[in-house]
């Protein structure tokens, strides 16, 4: 899942199907929403407005960016206090948005595919001395 | 410890560092139409390095990009020249550490391996993307052009010969693609990107990332601590330890490092379970005991190059016991010529009698006798008990001396602290080896889920 390119996209899963994914994306300012499978096929619940897997993605960018950065690029402005998942979803329903256009959803899924495989390289004990540049952080886990 | 010379000024540090600033922001705009700024940054790198090896290649490059016209062996000329820049600066700065710790250095071992060079044109293909990032300049990045790393990392990653350069430029190209396109990016990290691209470019020469263990070694292995690096896509815990060699000679200090790729979901535990299997290591760690090596291959840089094989966890041995026995007499190891770097000094030291601090929301410091040491607590990884309140209450630590946006900080690597008038030490790495703590335990827990359904869902997806 990322904040790039002016959307809010990632990979959602299934909820019954382990071999399916969902590539769900929301633009910014727009709301312009598009979901479809990993076999490129529009998504069924994403006809008129949000379906669970594009709602599902702002609950997961909610939890790992926060509300207020995820409302901040999307520049989705809830009314009154903190944003949360619900609230952002609401405002952006609200203003009906477009139906916008999956083309990047195969970078994306690509992508997923690639890190996907990293799972069946084996570690290794030879130093890598460049991973110094790159610290573990408490706070972005 | 004289912690009293940590911040004394380092002579020289500032002019270099300014040569290098200049250096960087050519990079932001990018080689292609080169302005006056751009050309006059390029001298100042060409000027700090006459009198060196490089003088006669560097001027040249220099020359070459500022007219627009830089090919790819003047840009590597140019990277070297930034290296040897930064090169100095470390130096300069582990003789400080060194006069701070008051510990003998390793003398470097020279001995000659065979050279091998694998990899030849997945490099040249990296050294090819690297000048065309360097041509476009950070504000000039787009995903197309980011993208093109993907093939190349993908082509390294199987070749564990090639693992450095290809977690290097993965973690690269995946900030770089967090931040396209360039022309509307309000903050670029001006320094760290010249840093990653200039490791990159050099590591794409044959040899350059060569880690030849060499040698081997025979004795008790006594763990300080454990240090976590990651990026969304790899990982890499880093055992930091005294070694008591059985031959009777001087303890000496040593690192014991595993990593591997990863899907950026796993985080947290999963890093731990993800490394464990590779390396018996961890457990021992977490457990708090030693281990005996058995001609444990090394590096002349003091990195064991770990086989399960050759290692036999030992018995108990408190960490702060080795520091405060230890630790004084051992020999710090030198540093790869092509590694010295300021990011790459992570000095292992004991801090005691010091008063912790903490104003408001800003860093913890320690002060010891009189001088304050920046307390880093945001290295600790994310699946261990050592939160920054502990190091802030506590009165020991051990930690690594790193140096960091121009001044020394100590990453703890553990503490003690006292609860109901008893001393215990709280460890960063205490859960490497799996954890009977009740959070430890479900994040474990959490973590053994989420790889499973990954890997299930690789078994279906990848092999449709
Ligand atoms: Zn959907």
């Amino acid at each position: 899942m990322e904040l790039a390119d002016g959307r809010l996209q990632g990979v959602v899963s299934s909820g019954s199907d382990i071999g399916r994914v969902y590539v769900s994306s929301i633009a910014a300012e727009s709301y312009a929403f598009a979901c479809s499978t990993n076999n490129n096929r529009p998504c069924g619940g994403a006809r008129g407005t949000f379906c669970n897997h594009i709602r599902a993605l702002v609950g997961e960018a909610v939890l790992q960016y926060g509300a207020e950065r995820v409302a901040r690029y999307l520049k989705a402005e809830t009314p009154g206090g903190e944003p949360d998942a619900e609230a952002l979803v609401s405002v952006m329903t609200g203003t009906r948005p477009e139906q916008g256009d999956a083309s990047a959803a195969a970078p994306v899924f690509s992508r997923f595919l690639r890190h996907l495989a990293y799972l069946e390289l084996e570690p290794t004990t030879a130093p890598l001395p460049e991973m110094q540049w790159f610290p573990a952080t408490r706070t972005a886990a | 410890m004289r912690t009293d010379l940590l911040t004394d000024p380092v002579d020289g540090l500032d002019e270099a560092l300014a040569a290098v600033d200049a250096f960087d922001r050519v990079l932001v705009a990018g080689l292609l139409r080169p302005q006056p700024a751009q050309a006059a940054g390029l001298a100042a790198l060409a000027h700090f390095v006459a009198g060196t090896p490089l003088a006669s290649l560097v001027p040249e490059a220099a020359d070459k990009a500022a007219a627009g016209a830089a090919g790819e062996d003047h840009l590597v000329a140019l990277a070297a020249a930034r290296t040897a820049l930064m090169g100095s600066v470390h130096d300069a700065l582990t003789d400080r550490v060194a006069d701070v710790t008051g510990r003998p250095r390793a003398e470097r071992s020279t001995r000659d391996t065979p050279a091998d060079a694998p990899g030849a044109n997945v490099l040249a293909a990296a050294r090819a993307w690297l000048c065309d990032l360097a041509r476009a300049g950070w504000q000039g990045i787009d995903h197309e052009l980011v993208a093109g790393a993907g093939p190349v990392v993908s082509a390294m990653l199987p070749d564990p010969r090639l693992r450095r350069q290809a977690t290097l430029l993965d973690g690269f190209a995946a900030e770089l693609a967090a931040s396209c396109p360039g022309a509307t990016l309000e903050h670029v990290p001006v320094r760290r990107w010249a840093d990653l691209w200039t490791r990159a470019l050099l590591l794409t020469l044959p040899g350059a990332a060569r880690t030849p263990a060499a040698d081997t070694v025979t004795g008790r292995l006594l763990p300080l601590g454990v240090d976590v690096q990651e990026h969304a896509t790899a990982v890499q815990a880093q055992v930091h330890a005294v070694l008591e060699p059985s031959d009777g000679s001087a303890p000496r200090l040593v690192r014991a490092a595993v990593s591997a790729p990863k899907p950026d979901t796993v985080v947290g535990a999963g890093l731990w379970q993800l490394l464990r299997p590779r390396m018996s290591l961890l457990g021992a760690v977490g457990e708090g005991r030693a281990v005996e090596l058995d001609a444990m291959p090394v590096t002349a840089e003091g990195d064991l190059v770990w086989d399960d094989e050759r290692a036999r966890t030992g018995e108990f041995a408190d960490p702060f016991a080795t520091a405060r026995v230890i630790l004084s007499t051992a020999t710090d190891p030198e540093t790869a010529p092509l590694d010295r770097h300021p990011v790459g000094i992570a000095v292992p030291v004991l801090v005691e009698g010091y008063t912790a601090e903490r104003e408001d929301d800003g860093p913890l410091t320690f002060t010891v006798a009189g001088h304050r040491l920046a307390v880093d607590t945001a290295r600790v990884p994310a699946a261990s008990p050592l939160s920054p309140e502990t190091v802030a209450a506590s009165g020991a630590c051990l930690g690594l001396l790193r140096w960091d946006a121009g001044e020394f900080v100590l990453q703890p690597l553990a503490v003690e602290t006292t609860v109901r008038k008893k001393t215990v030490a709280v460890h960063a790495g205490a859960w490497a080896g799996g954890t009977t703590d009740k959070v430890g335990a479900r994040a474990e827990k959490a973590a053994t889920d989420s790889v499973a359904v990954l890997r299930e869902r690789a078994g279906k997806l990848l092999r449709k």
